[in-house]
């Protein structure tokens, strides 16, 4: 950035115009983009925009750390909370190692946001009525993405998995299709049966499976025996649902009433499965809790072992009773969580005495996720409300319109100190204030939608402050040039000089503000952080604009007869500067003067 | 301009010069004072937490009550069983503090308020806070000024030198006491926006110092070539030829800092803006403060006790004695303050114009 710029004034002429048409060229690219993007505006944040922040602090429980990966995953499920309420503009963030903040705008129900980002039990075990693979390649384009019953057919794991399993559900998750399910042409085709049957009998009962009574031995064509209108467009949705498109996935378990039948949207290795759910048989609520283990006696290898709560037992005995005599996939049931099928264990019989395992191939880090996402519901930490906020619009909107007012009076007192102290230099550092004003506002503006930067209080705060700082930067090079006509330069030279001077204070300075910016940013949680990266977006800025406007700008006025004759008003006239007349129009001088005058320019 | 421009000029010149540097020890002693107020302040009375600190709940009512603040405060005690600080805002809104609640207290108080206050709840901003945010936030903003503090120590000390580093670290270190020690006496609430205030005093208050640095170690780049001015006497001509610029950003920094303190605080009565505002303020007057009493001085006081230095100074002074017997000899007239004081007069000499009479009497002191 600096190298251009080394030239003294021999080479100077032509490179003054390229600078400003550069950063002029810039800010109209800029500008732009703003208008082209549409977002003329910086975001508002929270505080000015009103809305409700909650943040939340991880509780570091029995099994589960802080740590990265779980902070992340949290982020991840609450995000797909608050964003399950219709709300684009939520934002869900870490917070230095344990804290998140959820942001919702206003306009959205806050207390339900409340309840739902920080709650650890939106998880549901659901019979699975039907299930196919989802997509527009439906047609089985390998064995993997067909086979059917919520298992991988990963060719190389071990059937025996299953085959272990007593008295257990039998795992989805890595599972190897155990016995009849093989990663075969007959896996692929039970599962197109399945979706075939369902076809031709347009509806499933839900309440066979929710009443836990009815059609125990029942088949695929068995609940087509109360067709309500209802379950006709749960059926037409399924048929419609393609789960390899975003929007549908987030649509697809959204507002399942636990006691409704629904559809939803599940992934096992990679590859999108639908599902046809019915009524919740047992609540996430009821799992008290989860672990993965690793089955040191039979080769197993890890599973995740589930108590249920006395109430959930009973349930879950009823429910696997059920299942545990229907055909694929109907003896499945589905994890859902979040709307999301997590897993698709199968049931071989009925489980009592609330103790369950689902098995399979699991990695280790796989048998924990789920078991983390039965223990918490979804969340792997557990977390503690810190705070809620609600603000609402009008007090945001008179912060940040008290804060505008004092900031253009800030800026008019500075102007006039400005004006009434370096006359006609001043109408560099003004035209220099306004480049910077704005490429901060166009940035900032351009920064909401790409790195969802909003403009809180805190920043708008920053901004202000920075108008001294970037203001510093010309006083910094205005003494300098001060200096040099003092020293009994005439302006061209002095300019020229003064600017190496000038720009290595300048940047030496600025680095230090950035530096502070910089540690802040990294550092600090929530508030601090928006004035921080302000702090730094602007101290840079400042420098763009030094570099690029202020001294280009210098070097032409000086060309002009009003600056370069040190008129009266120019704020560069030599004689009220005390310029040494004698000095005048000599470059080194070797007068008398000449000693003294060394040290300051060694 | 002019009478400011003629003092720039002069101070540029060295016609008038203020002995910081010879001084300092008046300046050290001022300082030691305030800090020790500050930290007397600190220890005795403490910080005004914020209930951000402890824990509680501001309740923020819409523009336009018509509810006194006794009424309020009466409200705001009956429904939460707790002592409420009621502020009344700038624009006629109220706003209601309670300490010592919990989330859980929060939502039935503010329905009560908002029935006592004849409010739709929706209008009445809640704002809730657990003990432990304001907490954190100020466990991450001592982790940030250490580290902080670390990396510009190290900056400096290869931008600069480790004396430079040293000394703007003292610098630091005593805005900081005097911006909490005034918050300390003076009873300001301490919110998060004091913290941030006081962590961009940081940055601000080492570019002042910065800059005051820069100019310093441009001066003295070859100070062991010479004989005339011995460290000290260059820091004070430092100090002095960048005063005109550190008063100048120091005014223009205030300005808009001011405008919200005064201004923007005065919308409001409170808020966000005042609580940052208001440190800035206190912390970038120290900070301008300390850069020129303070971190030069000091370098000085650190350069003063190298080797080299110390040689420079014995041979600065010997020239000088030299000198000054040389004109005795000669029968002019006796420069006498120059030897015995060795602070601004000896940098005055050499760019004092003729006018004063001094330049001629020194002749000798061409020979370099």
């Amino acid at each position: 950035m600096a190298a251009p710029k080394r030239g003294r004034s021999a080479s100077a002429p032509s490179k003054p115009g390229r600078s400003l048409a550069l950063i002029l060229i810039a800010i109209v690219a800029l500008a732009g983009g703003m208008f082209a993007s549409g977002h003329t505006t910086p975001r508002l944040g929270i505080d000015l925009a009103g809305g409700t922040s909650i943040t939340l602090k991880a509780k570091a429980d029995q099994g589960s750390a802080i740590n990265k990966a779980n902070m992340d995953t949290a982020v991840d499920i609450m995000n797909r909370r608050v964003n399950g309420l219709g709300v684009s503009e939520a934002e869900v963030q870490t917070q230095g190692d344990d804290n998140i903040i959820v942001n919702i705008p206003k306009g959205t129900n806050s207390k339900e946001a409340q309840e739902q980002v920080g709650t650890t039990a939106k998880l549901y075990f659901r019979p699975v009525l039907a299930s196919e693979p989802s997509g527009p390649a439906t047609k089985s384009p390998s064995p993997s993405a067909s086979a059917k019953d919520g298992s991988s057919p990963k060719p190389g794991s071990s059937p025996s998995a299953s085959a272990s399993a007593g008295e257990k559900a039998s795992g989805s998750g890595k599972e190897t299709a155990s016995g009849s399910a093989s990663p075969s042409a007959s896996a692929t085709s039970q599962g197109r049966a399945v979706t075939d049957a369902l076809k031709a009998d347009s509806t499933p009962s839900p309440s066979g499976s929710a009443s836990g009574s009815a059609t125990p031995s029942a088949t695929p064509s068995a609940p087509a025996g109360d067709g309500s209108g209802a379950d006709a467009k749960l059926q037409a949705q399924y048929a419609a649902l393609d789960c390899t498109k975003p929007t549908d996935r987030a649509n697809a378990g959204k507002n399942a009433k636990p006691g409704r039948p629904t559809v939803a949207c599940g992934q096992i290795d990679g590859a999108w499965y639908k599902y046809l759910l019915g009524p919740a048989a047992v609540d996430g609520t009821e799992v008290k809790k989860a672990q993965a283990v690793f089955d040191t006696q039979g080769a197993a290898g890890w599973q995740v072992q589930m108590n249920f709560t006395s109430k959930g037992a009973k349930k879950f005995a009823d429910i696997t009773g059920e299942l545990a005599s229907k055909p694929q996939p109907q003896n499945e049931f589905g994890i859902v969580l979040d709307g999301e099928v997590v897993s698709s264990p199968y049931v071989r019989q009925s489980i009592t005495g609330g103790q369950a395992e689902i098995s399979g191939s699991f990695q280790q880090d796989e048998a924990q996720s789920l078991a983390n996402m039965l223990s918490y519901g979804a969340l792997p930490l557990s977390f503690q409300e810190q705070s809620v906020t609600t603000v609402t619009a009008a007090l945001g909107g008179e912060q940040l319109h008290a804060g505008l007012v004092a900031g253009a009076i800030g800026l008019a007192l500075v102007v006039i100190y400005l004006v009434v102290y370096y006359r006609g230099l001043s109408i560099v550092a003004m035209a220099s204030l306004l480049v910077s004003a704005i490429l901060t506002y166009v940035i900032m503006s351009l920064l909401g939608p790409a790195i969802n930067f909003a403009l809180n209080l805190p920043a708008v705060c920053g901004a202000i402050v920075a108008i001294g700082i970037t203001a510093d930067s010309f006083i910094v090079y205005f003494e300098r040039i001060r200096d040099e006509i003092r020293e009994g330069r005439t302006l061209r030279p002095a300019v020229e000089r003064a600017w190496p001077r000038a720009r290595r204070t300048i940047l030496v300075s600025d680095f230090v503000s950035f530096l502070a910016a910089a540690v802040l940013f990294v550092v600090t949680v929530g508030k601090v952080q928006g004035f921080a990266f302000t702090l730094g977006l602007t101290t840079l800025l400042d420098v763009v604009v030094v570099f690029f406007f202020t001294k280009p700008l210098m070097t032409l006025l000086a060309r002009r007869k009003f600056f370069a004759d040190g008129h009266k008003w120019s704020g560069l006239d030599p004689k009220s500067l005390g310029a040494k007349p004698p000095l005048r129009r000599t470059r080194r001088p070797a007068g008398p003067a000449a000693g003294p005058v060394d040290p300051k320019e060694a | 301009m002019s009478k400011l421009g003629t003092i720039g000029a002069r101070l540029h010149r060295g016609e008038i010069a203020y002995d910081f540097v010879g001084k300092r020890m008046i300046w050290y002693g001022v300082s030691i004072l305030i800090t020790i107020t500050a930290i007397v302040g600190l220890a005795v009375r403490g910080l005004n937490m914020g209930i951000e600190f402890e824990g509680g709940a501001v309740f923020t009512t819409p523009t336009k009550m018509n509810v006194s603040v006794a009424q309020a405060e009466e409200y705001a005690n009956e429904a939460s069983g707790h002592q409420a600080i009621v502020q009344k805002l700038g624009n006629d809104s109220l706003r209601i503090q309670i300490a010592g609640i919990d989330t859980g207290q929060s939502d039935r108080i503010k329905q009560e308020l908002a029935k006592d206050l004849k409010l739709d709840p929706e209008k009445l901003a809640a704002d809730l806070v657990g003990p432990s945010w304001g907490e954190q936030i100020a466990n991450k903003a001592w982790e940030g000024l250490a580290i902080f503090m670390v990396l510009v120590v190290i900056y400096l000390a290869i931008a600069f030198e480790w004396r430079m580093a040293v000394a703007a670290l003292v610098a630091l270190i005593h805005d900081i006491t005097i911006t909490t020690g005034i918050y300390a006496l003076v009873g300001f609430e301490v919110t998060p926006g004091t913290v941030i205030g006081l962590l961009t005093i940081l940055g601000y208050s080492l570019y002042d110092t910065v800059v005051v640095f820069d100019s310093l170690k441009e001066q003295t780049k070859d100070l062991t070539k010479q004989t005339r001015f011995t460290y000290s006497e260059i820091a004070n001509r430092s100090i002095n030829g960048t005063l005109v610029r550190s008063v100048n950003t120091t005014v223009v920094a205030l300005l808009p800092v001011a405008g919200l303190l005064f201004i923007g605080g005065g919308f409001l009565g409170a808020g966000t803006l005042n609580d940052i505002s208001l440190s800035l303020f206190v912390g970038l007057a120290a900070g301008a403060y300390s850069s020129i009493f303070i971190a030069t001085p000091l370098v000085a006081d650190l350069k003063e006790r190298e080797p080299a230095m110390k040689s420079l100074t014995k041979r600065v002074l010997a020239k000088r004695a030299q000198a000054a017997a040389e004109e005795d000899l000669a029968g002019v007239r006796a420069t006498a303050g120059d030897d015995g004081d060795d602070g601004a007069p000896a940098v005055v000499g050499p760019r004092n114009q003729p006018a004063r009479g001094r330049g001629r009497g020194r002749t000798s002191g061409k020979r370099r």
